[in-house]
């Protein structure tokens, strides 16, 4: 992938299913500085609907970019404020 | 001519100046009310104690936290057990009355039968990694999720408001939970 921005943190939620790696992905991004990108890797088929619609909801974080690989499903949160 | 339209009577009108501190009074009204919508609000009520049952509130209660929503979680009845410190670490699922368990009524009826259906369930999670009652609570409770345990069913079932988890609101009743579901964009009886 070519990444159009720098991946600050990755977040393993692999192996945890709803609703942690949206629950566990909004702690991280807190912790981020503005303008941010946290990278996701989860095997939750279900996390590329979840965390599109939080991404979508949330005030603050944008989806920059979602993936899917082998088995694991990347995502790419920007904390916009 | 319409003798229904009523001139307005010089007497009878607002002056300028009434009508100056009547629109003042709805600006203030309005700038209160769009502030208070900056927020959205949900408002769940927890009825069931059942392991099954456990899950739908913490569930939708740590998603909506992750969404930035102030969340209010009023327990009553068996709901409560949800909270209870010792209790929901062991919620009980039974298969009685449930069509869709694999064991008919008549067998489920059985003694001990429910522990049966717990462990298989308790494995199930186990092997899904879904997460535990426990986890789901102390998540939400970090998010800064409101959980409240209902004071009428407290007594009704002899707990002690120290069984409870440590940040679990209690001595609250019916009059709150209605007042947070009348401010709530989202309101749910689980």
């Amino acid at each position: 992938m070519s990444a159009e921005f720098d991946i600050a943190e990755t977040l393993d939620v692999k192996g945890a299913s709803c609703p942690m790696p949206v629950v566990k992905t909004k702690s991280a991004v807190d912790d981020l500085d503005a303008g941010a990108v946290l990278e996701v890797l989860a095997t939750d088929p279900g996390s590329m609907s979840d965390l599109d619609g939080w991404a979508d909801g949330t005030a603050g974080v944008e989806l920059v970019g979602q993936e899917e690989g082998d088995d694991v499903y990347k995502h790419y949160v920007r904390k916009t404020e | 001519m319409s003798t229904d339209t009523p001139d307005a009577a010089a007497g009878d009108a607002p002056s300028r100046a009434e009508l100056a501190a009547r629109i003042d009074e709805l600006e203030d009204a309005l700038a209160a009310a769009t502030d208070e919508d900056d927020g959205k609000k949900m408002s769940i009520i927890a009825t069931k104690g059942t392991l099954d049952m456990a899950y739908p509130p913490l569930i939708l209660a740590s998603t909506a936290a992750a969404f930035g929503y102030d969340v209010t979680v009023f327990h009553t009845f068996w709901g409560l057990d949800i909270l209870h410190e010792e209790r929901s670490k062991s919620l009980k699922l039974s298969s009685v009355g449930n069509p869709n368990m694999p064991v008919p009524n008549a067998v489920a009826a059985l003694p001990g039968m429910d522990r049966v259906t717990t462990k298989m369930m308790e494995r199930r999670i186990a092997d899904n990694d879904t997460a535990t009652i426990e986890e789901l609570l102390e998540t939400s409770l970090d998010m800064g999720v409101e959980f409240q345990a209902c004071q009428m069913t407290i007594d009704l079932m002899d707990y002690d408001e120290n069984d409870f988890y440590d940040g679990v609101t209690t001595g609250v009743g019916a009059a709150t939970a209605l007042q947070d579901m009348a401010e709530a964009d989202i309101q749910l009886l689980v």
